[in-house]
């Protein structure tokens, strides 16, 4: 991957590996772009959180960052007003089923949704939608860490680890619409599944989801 | 939040393994093909048990939680194995104005069953359907191949009655006999 290509973001040029994503070439050069669903070795991005969007020269609506490919001449805006309402929307729409308590939360500081809050100025509290919490208990089964749905932004990256880096497949989506949700087969707690409580999970929870019981 | 399933009698899993082995064996199994594979399961069993999704996913290299997705997000997969009474209630656009929400809340109170979900006896299945074509009787509950309309909380009683009072009438046991699980457990109901 020596081929390098250049194009320009919020006007400034930046050189990057061809064949790579646009949303990590910003990253690694010091561009913010929103995102809690992306995971850098993912060879299709889940593209499921809608944070990432950007304007890109020549396409009519705003792009995904984690899906497009960069190019040599790509011309790349960040911000814009379309790419502000889309965020502000898919932030609110996040928000809308997430248990906020920060104070309380294990993630409180170390939180993907505060950092995205943080960077465009935006809210921790719904404006314009209603709250719907999830009702869930807090599956506190396994030995070091705990898991609680009421938290959960259903990213996906704790399955895409679990599949692809521990290779157990122990967790994954389930049901479909508001219900949707991350569990074991069946419903099992994480004690009674196939999960080998490697923590990898843990670790790739952008929020307070996963959690160890103590604190690293 | 979740709906446990139903624990399975002696022999019923390994019936249910032996069937799906033999569906198994007209198919390749891979992604493309799991939910055909359910879809033929769900048409022998009547519902897609947990050790039968199991068998797939130990076949197809696939994580079982993953059949356990596909099974969670189509309507047309039952979890739970039909009991003998089947109640279907109408969320039709008109049912469900006139009150087909509280015909459904009725059941699951009575039954002690979410939608979706079977007794424990195996006797009631509890669904939802979407619209059963006639509009004019909503909200509208059917009850194996029997319409009822204008359904009220105090006719769900009745319509749970009827079905109780005709088991009995035939002289047949309270509990669903159509399985050995339903019969175990009406046993030990009784005895409790």
């Amino acid at each position: 991957m020596s081929e390098k290509v250049t194009l320009t973001i919020d006007g400034r040029e930046i050189r990057a590996a061809a064949g790579g994503k646009l949303l990590w070439a910003a990253l690694d050069n010091g561009i913010y772009i929103p995102n809690l669903c992306a995971v850098r070795e993912r060879v299709r991005p889940a593209a499921s959180c809608r944070l990432c969007f950007v304007e890109v020269e020549g396409s009519a609506a705003p792009v995904t960052a984690c899906t497009q490919p960069v190019k040599d001449g790509l011309v790349v805006r960040t911000r814009s007003e379309r790419v502000d309402r889309l965020v502000r929307s898919a932030f609110e729409l996040l928000l809308s089923d997430h248990r906020l308590q920060c104070r309380e939360c294990p993630a409180n500081r170390s939180c993907g949704l505060q950092k995205i809050a943080r960077e465009r100025g935006l809210k921790l509290r719904l404006t314009r939608l209603k709250p719907l919490p999830k009702e869930a208990a807090i599956d506190e089964s396994a030995a070091a860490f705990s898991f609680d749905r009421s938290r959960c932004v259903l990213c996906g990256r704790c399955i895409w680890v679990d599949r692809e880096v521990a290779k157990v497949g122990a967790i994954g989506f389930t049901r479909r619409g508001l219900e949707r949700t991350v569990t074991t087969f069946e419903d099992e707690t994480l004690a009674e599944s196939i999960c080998n409580e490697c923590g990898l999970c843990v670790h790739a929870c952008p929020v307070g989801a996963l959690y160890f019981k103590q604190p690293e | 939040m979740f709906s446990v399933p139903l624990p399975l009698a002696s022999g019923e899993r390994e019936e249910i393994l032996k069937i799906v082995g033999d569906i198994l064996k007209n198919h390749a199994a891979n992604r493309e093909n799991l939910i055909p594979i359910l879809q033929q399961v769900q048409a022998k069993l009547g519902y897609l048990p947990g050790p039968a999704m199991e068998k797939i996913a130990a076949a197809s290299g696939v994580p079982a939680v993953d059949l356990y997705g596909l099974a969670t997000f189509y309507n047309q997969f039952r979890l739970h194995p039909p009991g003998k009474h089947r109640v279907n209630v109408c969320m039709g656009t008109a049912c469900y104005m006139a009150g087909g929400r509280i015909a459904l809340d009725s059941f699951e109170r009575r039954l002690k069953i979410k939608e979706g979900e079977t007794t424990p006896d195996r006797n009631f299945s509890l669904e939802r359907v979407a619209c059963v074509g006639c509009c004019t009787m909503a909200p509208v509950v059917v009850v194996d191949d029997k319409v009822e309309g204008r359904v009220t909380p105090t006719r769900v009683d009745g319509i749970l009655l009827e079905c109780g009072a005709s088991n009995g009438a035939a002289g047949e046991a309270p509990a669903a006999e159509n399985t050995p699980a339903g019969r175990e457990q009406a046993e030990g109901a009784q005895r409790s």
